[in-house]
């Protein structure tokens, strides 16, 4: 028995795992102390052998436990000692990643087409270098009307021909455009850039617009003050909004008016559907009998409505965003402030905001 | 527009309030812009009287007053040199607040005197800058009448805008007209008894035109002898003050009351300056005349005159002359009241410059038919101001015919603006503005009242229905769903926009949106430039081209901040850039730019410069995000000469079809631009991505094996010109259907113009794990391949 506790002690007392190895070999290798005692088992009785070799194979079984534990030990001991070593700080900053953003432009641009998209409306699209029948001629714009003046309008030169292309000054020609190429009933808004000889604090010679119509042969007026509430609930994210629609002028459009909503303005940012204040948002109407006909289609049997109104402004306004002309800057502090996270996607469901 | 609720009330017999006459001029189309009432304002301001105005005991310039005022006689320390006894002033009390400085005025000690009020300037009440001394109130008030009362400020001012179509809104008259139509009020009859005439004028009117006179269709004159002008009456002067003009003189001061109260527009001839008789005429090229506003002009055979017999003595509907103009002497007086055509009168304030309230009103159309009338109701106010004695009138030409009607069918108010108005209601509205109504069998026929010009069908028909109706009255319909669930509304091109957009942020980049418009040397840096996308009228210089590609403005703005210490970013735009002026032209590209270190210097290792590797990966995955079939794209060295010729590639789909550049920047144009590096740039054009042309939602089965698959590495050496590109595919090619990749891991410069480019080849087994025998045979193939594509062998 004193091998017994002579070898546990040993094992015991291993403080690394070669150390246990070197005992494993010297008690059950070939040559080990409890191997060897097993080969003196032959040479014994059968009684004899019986009774020391039982007591062997337990201390065989032993002893190996025994290693197998302590080896387990130290194996912990050693990974502990390591996890240990291996502590970082982790309030170092993790690798760096350029956050990107959308503009705002674009964001809105989302926001308006999941609104009307639900509607039915497709989004139609024209170029900015226009003539002058898309951008003027079709929409009843006579030849001496004054937003046709070099005051208001980019042209480009003269061709031989004598006529000038022009920088669409409103989305409107894309009316026309839709109109000659489609059939109706027609539901589209044309959001998109546009281009007025105008720089000041308010206006950008180059700013977005977005255009909507209607055409088939029964929508009316009450459609459009239908559709400009629930827009400007749905896009305001607001339950109600006041709205004020007042009579106005345009050429394209016959009745037209233009529209107001309610807003306060404390502290000095504006919040729409609140307070007692009116805002000019938009300008509308029934499309003029000259321009529909312009677009191919008949007066007499289809009728319908249009508006615009400024992306850049409802993103002002929506947002908080003072200055319309930081939108075109691309400063960095600016785009960073203002953008939207990449993937805040807007959408009916999930909200537009 | 401007004018006094007391002048509108002149024609519009009205218990209305104020608040309830800018709400209905809001309803029917004239929006208000501002109403000043400064009866709130200076409503602690009142009337006292000055008992006395004695030397202060301490203060050489002060004046000791004791003052009267409805609540006490008081004293007052005043600083004002007009301060004297017996005068009438405004007085504040202590409490009142002072319009000029907001504050509140307390009782105060002025060099030991105690002041119990303040006798109030102009500018202190914000009536005017004068402040060289206090108000002096003319006329008998009592003492404690409003100031607004006694200064005759409490008559409320609107200001609104009148749309183009709205001649007729140019003068009170029609303001009123409006109103009344709306119910608020009736509108009060014109009052134009003929001036009876007491002699032939000895000035007489020709219209000389060739051909018919459409440049000015009418014209009619009266002389008035004996006359006395100076300054109008104190009635006439506030209501043009209240309004912003300022009074001259009572002949003149008439001309402009007859343009704000009717929108008809006069001139008045010192008829002692006029040469003979008058005739209205084309100008010749290159007369001169030196108009009321002292400047001289030169005039074109385009523009329309009055003249005498030597020379043009007025530019017709814009401007009178200096010459023959009146003054306080004038005695004899030649009125015009004339009509000018629209289109030329525009024309030519706008080629002169000259803005004026008769060119306003005659280039929207003044009522033609009104013209005599207006001549009338001057003549009557000459007479009465100034005296004199009236000639008969003189007319040259006559009366436009503009009499046209238009069918106002019985059902289309409500099927255009959804709403039932009775058409009684409607036949009322339309007599109130003026239309001649007649019940037809299809409804109304409706005949335009002279001074409309903007009627011309139906529509307008209905509009005029519908804006005295009142738009907020027109209840709002739910319009019909086009699909009970939403379908898809967005083309490939803006799916693409979308995606780009979404892809580019994800990877880092700030979206930026910039001009349209570029410096004409930033176009010609980047292959624009042309002579068709150049504007001809440039808001300035810095924007006067049509961009040929994104990447200017980007460059630009990467400049701009990093003087603003942004050193490293990422800008993008998607966006339209212009190759020329047709339609088809315009293409969509998403492009961005990456300035300065990819990898800033960190904590675990070394900055990394932008390379053209990182506008490549940007490039392709746009690319991807935006629905291009990558596998199939070609990766062709060199891009536009806007990029470094050595460090720059196309991504293609053929040599016809450029989907994108990508590179660094050349360093030419960085320096032209005043931009440093390092900097580069990718720019994929949405348009040129060719459409998928599976239209299923179906996916192809999946493919898979439970094979592992096997990768074997080579190094091969090659040519130094020999591209990466080329290797791999003849690597792929050995045998495509076991080899499923292959990639460069590593490359490095050797001896004589030769590199080794280490590659991986990924093998996939298809039904069984590969024998030795077959992996020695593909890699036979392979090593075949590339060196018959390349020249390249293994490296031993």
């Amino acid at each position: 028995m004193t091998l017994e506790k002579d070898i546990l002690q040993q094992v015991a007392a291993a403080s690394e795992e070669a150390a246990l190895e070197a005992i494993r070999v010297a008690t059950l290798g070939k040559k080990g102390s409890i191997s060897e005692q097993m080969k003196l088992l032959g040479a014994m009785s059968p009684d004899e052998r019986k009774v020391a070799g039982a007591a062997l194979n337990v201390l065989k079984d032993k002893v190996a436990d025994a290693i197998a534990a302590r080896k387990g030990v130290l194996q912990e001991a050693q990974l502990e000692q390591r996890l240990a070593s291996e502590k970082i700080d982790v309030t170092l900053p993790a690798r760096a990643e350029p956050r990107g953003t959308v503009h705002p432009v674009s964001q809105v641009w989302e926001e308006v087409v999941q609104i009307f998209g639900d509607l039915g409306f497709a989004v139609a699209e024209g170029p900015h270098i226009e003539d002058d029948f898309h951008n003027f001629t079709a929409l009843n714009i006579p030849q001496e009307h004054p937003a046709r003046q070099e005051h208001d309008t980019f042209y480009f030169n003269e061709k031989p021909d004598g006529s000038r292309m022009v920088l669409r000054t409103h989305t409107s020609p894309v009316q026309i455009r839709t109109m000659l190429s489609s059939k109706p009933p027609i539901r589209i808004i044309a959001p998109g850039r546009t281009f007025r000889c105008d720089s000041d604090m308010t206006h950008t010679p180059m700013f977005n617009q977005i255009e909507g119509l209607v055409i088939d042969e029964t929508s009316h007026m009450g459609h459009l003050k239908w559709i400009l509430a629930e827009f400007c609930k749905s896009f305001f994210e607001v339950d109600d909004v006041k709205m004020r629609f007042r009579s106005s002028h345009f050429p394209f459009t016959e009745p037209s008016m233009e529209v107001d909503i309610n807003c306060s303005w404390e502290g000095g940012q504006v919040k729409i559907g609140q307070g007692s204040s009116w805002l000019e948002i938009l300008g509308s109407g029934m499309v003029h009998p000259n321009v529909i006909k312009a677009g191919g289609l008949d007066p007499a049997k289809y009728q319908g409505f249009a508006w615009g109104l400024g992306l850049d402004r409802i993103a002002m306004l929506k947002y908080g965003i003072p200055d319309l002309r930081a939108f075109f800057e691309a400063d960095l502090r600016w785009l960073r402030h203002y953008g939207f996270k990449a993937l805040s996607v807007p959408t009916l469901p999930g909200g537009l905001s | 527009m401007k004018f006094t609720l007391s002048w509108l009330k002149d024609y519009l017999d009205t218990t209305a309030t104020l608040e309830q006459i800018v709400d209905g001029l809001i309803g029917v189309g004239l929006e208000v812009e501002d109403v000043s009432d400064k009866t709130k304002l200076l409503a602690p301001f009142k009337v006292a009287y000055v008992i006395e105005a004695a030397k202060h005991p301490n203060a050489d310039k002060l004046k000791l007053c004791k003052v009267e005022t409805d609540s006490g006689i008081i004293q007052v320390v005043c600083g004002a040199p007009n301060a004297r006894t017996g005068m009438k002033a405004i007085i504040a009390l202590p409490g009142a607040v002072i319009p000029s400085s907001g504050e509140t005025l307390e009782l105060g000690k002025i060099r030991g005197e105690e002041s119990q009020g303040m006798l109030c300037s102009e500018r202190e009440l914000l009536l005017s800058e004068e402040h060289d001394g206090i108000i002096d109130v003319a006329g008998d008030w009592l003492v404690g009448t409003p100031a607004v009362k006694a200064l005759g400020l409490d008559d409320p001012m609107i200001h609104v805008k009148v749309t183009p179509n709205r001649p007729d809104a140019l003068g009170i008259y029609g303001i009123a007209r409006d109103l009344a139509a709306k119910g608020l009020g009736k509108l009060k009859p014109l009052s134009a008894t003929p001036v009876a005439g007491t002699f032939d004028s000895p000035i007489t009117v020709s219209l000389k035109f060739e051909g018919d006179s459409k440049p000015c269709p009418l014209f009619v004159g009266r002389y008035f002898r004996g006359v006395k002008n100076g300054p109008s009456p104190a009635w006439l002067q506030r209501q043009l003050k209240a309004i912003g003009l300022r009074p001259i003189s009572t002949l003149v001061d008439i001309t402009n009351y007859i343009t704000f109260a009717y929108g008809r527009p006069l001139h008045v001839f010192d008829a002692d300056k006029v040469k003979g008789n008058i005739c209205v005429r084309m100008a010749r090229d290159g007369e001169e005349i030196l108009a009321l506003d002292g400047k001289g002009y030169s005039l074109t055979s385009a523009m329309t005159v009055i003249a005498d017999e030597n020379s043009a003595e007025a530019i017709a509907g814009v401007m009178g002359g200096m010459a023959s103009s009146c003054s306080e002497t004038t005695t004899n007086v030649f009125l015009e009241a004339a009509y000018f055509d629209p289109l030329r009168t525009a024309a030519t304030g706008r080629k002169l410059g000259i803005v004026s309230d008769a060119r306003y009103r005659f280039e929207r159309g003044v009522d033609s038919a009104f013209t005599q009338t207006g001549a009338e109701i001057a003549s009557q106010m000459i007479v009465d101001l100034c005296g004199g004695a009236p000639s008969h009138l003189v007319v040259a030409g006559e009366v436009p015919n503009t009499a046209r009607s238009y069918t106002l069918r019985t059902t289309r108010v409500k099927t255009l603006i959804g709403v039932d108005v009775p058409l009684t209601g409607q036949k009322r509205i339309l007599a109130a503005l003026g239309f001649g109504v007649r019940d037809t069998a299809d409804g109304l026929e409706c005949s335009a009242p002279s001074w409309r010009p903007d009627i011309h069908g139906e529509a307008d028909l209905v509009e005029e229905v519908c804006r005295i109706y009142g738009l907020n009255n027109v209840p709002a319909v739910p319009m019909e769903r086009s699909h009970p669930i939403a379908a898809p509304v967005l083309d490939t091109l803006q799916r693409r926009m979308l995606a780009a957009r979404r892809a580019l942020a994800v990877r880092g980049f700030n979206e930026a949106v910039t001009w349209s418009f570029i410096p004409e040397h930033h176009a010609a840096l980047f292959g624009g430039g042309q002579a068709e996308l150049k504007l001809a009228n440039p808001i300035s210089s810095e924007l006067s081209d049509m961009r040929p590609s994104l990447i200017p403005n980007l460059v630009a703005a990467a400049g701009r901040n990093a003087k603003r210490g942004f050193a490293d970013l990422c800008l993008s735009e998607v966006g339209h850039a212009y190759a020329g002026d047709r339609p088809g032209d315009e293409t969509l590209r998403a492009a961005g730019i990456r300035r300065g270190s990819a990898v800033s210097r960190n904590w675990q290792g070394d900055a990394r410069a932008v390379d053209a590797f990182d506008a490549k990966a940007d490039a392709l995955a746009i690319l991807e995000a935006s629905g291009a079939a990558t596998n199939s794209l070609q990766i062709v060295s060199g891009a536009p000469a806007w990029f470094h010729p050595g460090r720059s590639g196309t991504i293609q789909m053929g040599p016809q079809n450029k989907l994108a550049y990508f590179g660094e920047v050349h360093p030419r144009v960085l320096a032209a631009m005043d931009v440093k590096g390092p900097l580069v740039a990718f720019e994929v054009v949405l348009n040129a991505i060719p459409v998928a042309k599976s239209k299923t939602a179906t996916r192809a089965a999946l493919k898979t094996s439970d094979l592992m698959a096997v990768t074997r590495d080579y190094a091969f050496v090659v040519d130094s010109a020999v591209e990466a590109d080329a290797l791999i595919k003849a690597a792929k090619a050995a045998d495509k259907a076991l080899i499923s990749d292959a990639s460069v891991f590593d490359v490095f410069k050797l001896e004589d113009g030769k590199k080794s480019y280490a590659v991986e080849v990924t093998l996939q087994p298809k039904d069984k794990t590969f024998t030795d025998e077959e992996i020695d045979a593909v890699s036979q193939k392979i090593i075949a391949g590339v060196a018959k594509a390349t020249g390249g062998t293994l490296r031993s």
